[in-house]
């Protein structure tokens, strides 16, 4: 859902509706990452509305209509792009070797595959990767910041957010200078990303007891392990049990329920 | 009369040794064989495809819950709650969870059957219990999706616990969860809580 944000401007235009909405208090405490979780929720609700009556059917509707090959195409467009932002960001991250699979795919894939319409460089074997600048500025140390969920475009934090708005401004469908085309592009690509998450949406549809809950905490979680490269150090857990059967006593003082927080993630 | 004999005494062996090999099955070529198998069968049955939530159910029970320790999984999402629920009250955990657990699964082979599978090879000593076992998921246009499978010895084979996903563990994610809800409405709210999700209808 994330990479929603990176095609689009949807967002202004509902912000009158945001204004509407007012924060709606919640049985739930904020946490250390989601402090604005109250008006996180709000936009949530928000976003669930307009989704539900315009996004999802228009994404719905595409995947209808449109044959598979075409849509698989303009999957491909688009995610060259992304393997272009992905090369730079390897690139800025210092890694060499990431950067340079990125490149040859967007070599191949924009001369042999036609504008990157076809993925040659999967088919060869150059496997496709993910990196942005949200990741590139965790790496270079800028704090994750509060935790975001923004309507039409999805779960954010502050840092990945600021890494949204860069590769807006840079990304190579904002220089075409012929409008309805351009205008048409970002559309196009906003669909795409809806439609490959739906999915995904549907899965933690019927996974999720919270489904706000259960999005924040995966988003972070799944962000945590880019930033690590895979390989993100343990989280901070005093809830390591014990197989079941195991009969570990219990500690003699926990803290109280009341104010004890989730697991902090680091 | 002799190929009698060696066939009373082949026909032994070869079952005994594939026991014996089923049993030793290493967790990758486990995690490998049973995708294959679940993935060709939904392949093969146009019920599944269309999403016949009876039938990928009965898949899924037959096929994968065997494979998975569903009592551990829901002690691990308990986390520190799971001692401080009653023997009865784990078991109707464990029976909910599951239940949860095999919709969410359902829904994912549905949504996810037309993409390839990768799997990756798995380094271990032969005195490991737990090992993690690395495959992805490879759609057109998408970055491959990692999704690993953590696997115990157990005197029945290899059985997985957690599954991450992206990095997210799916027993990790329900523990923030389960640990609001016991908080808030203790063990028997978080069982009703459960049961209420598994009685709502399948989402498609």
């Amino acid at each position: 859902m994330n990479k929603t944000a990176l095609r689009s401007k949807t967002c202004f235009m509902l912000l009158p509706l945001l204004a509407a909405v007012t924060l709606a208090g919640c049985a739930v405490g904020p946490t250390k990452e989601d402090p604005y979780e109250p008006f996180n929720r709000a936009m949530f609700s928000v976003h669930e509305t307009v989704d539900d009556a315009v996004i999802k059917p228009v994404a719905q509707g595409y995947v209808a209509v449109i044959p598979e090959p075409i849509r698989t195409g303009v999957s491909n467009f688009f995610g060259n792009i992304d393997d272009l932002f992905s090369g730079i960001n390897s690139l800025l991250q210092g890694n060499g070797n990431r950067a340079g699979d990125a490149f040859g795919r967007v070599l191949l894939n924009s001369s042999f595959g036609v504008g990157g319409i076809f993925d040659l460089a999967s088919m060869m074997g150059i496997t496709k990767d993910r990196n942005d600048f949200g990741i590139t500025f965790g790496k270079w140390g800028f704090p994750q910041g509060p935790y975001l969920f923004i309507p039409a475009l999805g779960p954010t934090t502050v840092r990945d957010g600021s890494g949204w708005v860069v590769r807006g401004f840079a990304s190579p469908i904002g220089f075409l200078n012929d409008v309805p085309l351009r205008n048409s592009l970002w559309g196009l690509g906003y669909v795409d990303a809806r439609q490959q998450a739906l999915a995904a949406e549907s899965v933690v549809e019927t996974a999720a007891i919270d489904k706000y809950r259960f999005i924040r905490n995966a988003y972070l979680r799944s962000r945590r392990y880019q930033l690590y490269d895979g390989h993100p150090p343990p989280e901070e857990d005093e809830d390591n049990a014990p197989a079941p059967g195991a009969a570990a006593p219990a500690p003699a003082t926990q803290p109280p329920a009341s104010t004890a927080a989730p697991p902090p993630i680091k | 009369m002799s190929r009698n004999i060696a066939r009373l005494l082949f026909v032994p062996i070869v079952a005994f040794a594939a026991s014996l090999a089923h049993a030793q099955e290493a967790p990758d070529a486990l995690v490998k064989r049973i995708a294959e198998e679940t993935l060709a069968a939904i392949r093969a049955d146009k019920e599944i495809q269309a999403g016949n939530p009876a039938k990928v159910k009965a898949l899924i029970e037959v096929k994968l819950v065997p494979h998975f320790d569903t009592a551990r999984m829901t002690a691990l999402a308990m986390g520190r709650n799971w001692r401080a629920a009653s023997p009865e009250q784990q078991k109707e955990l464990t029976e909910q969870f599951k239940t949860l657990l095999i919709r969410t699964y359902s829904n994912a082979l549905t949504n996810y059957r037309d993409n390839t599978m990768a799997y990756s090879p798995l380094r271990t000593n032969p005195g490991d219990t737990e090992v993690v076992v690395r495959t992805s998921v490879s759609r057109p246009g998408q970055a491959p999706i990692p999704l690993d499978y953590s696997m115990e010895k157990t005197p029945e084979g290899w059985k997985c616990y957690d599954v991450v996903v992206s990095g997210v563990s799916l027993v990790t994610n329900y523990r923030d969860e389960f640990n609001d809800i016991v908080k808030s409405s203790g063990v028997d709210g978080l069982i009703k809580t459960l049961t209420d999700k598994n009685r709502a209808p399948q989402v498609k």
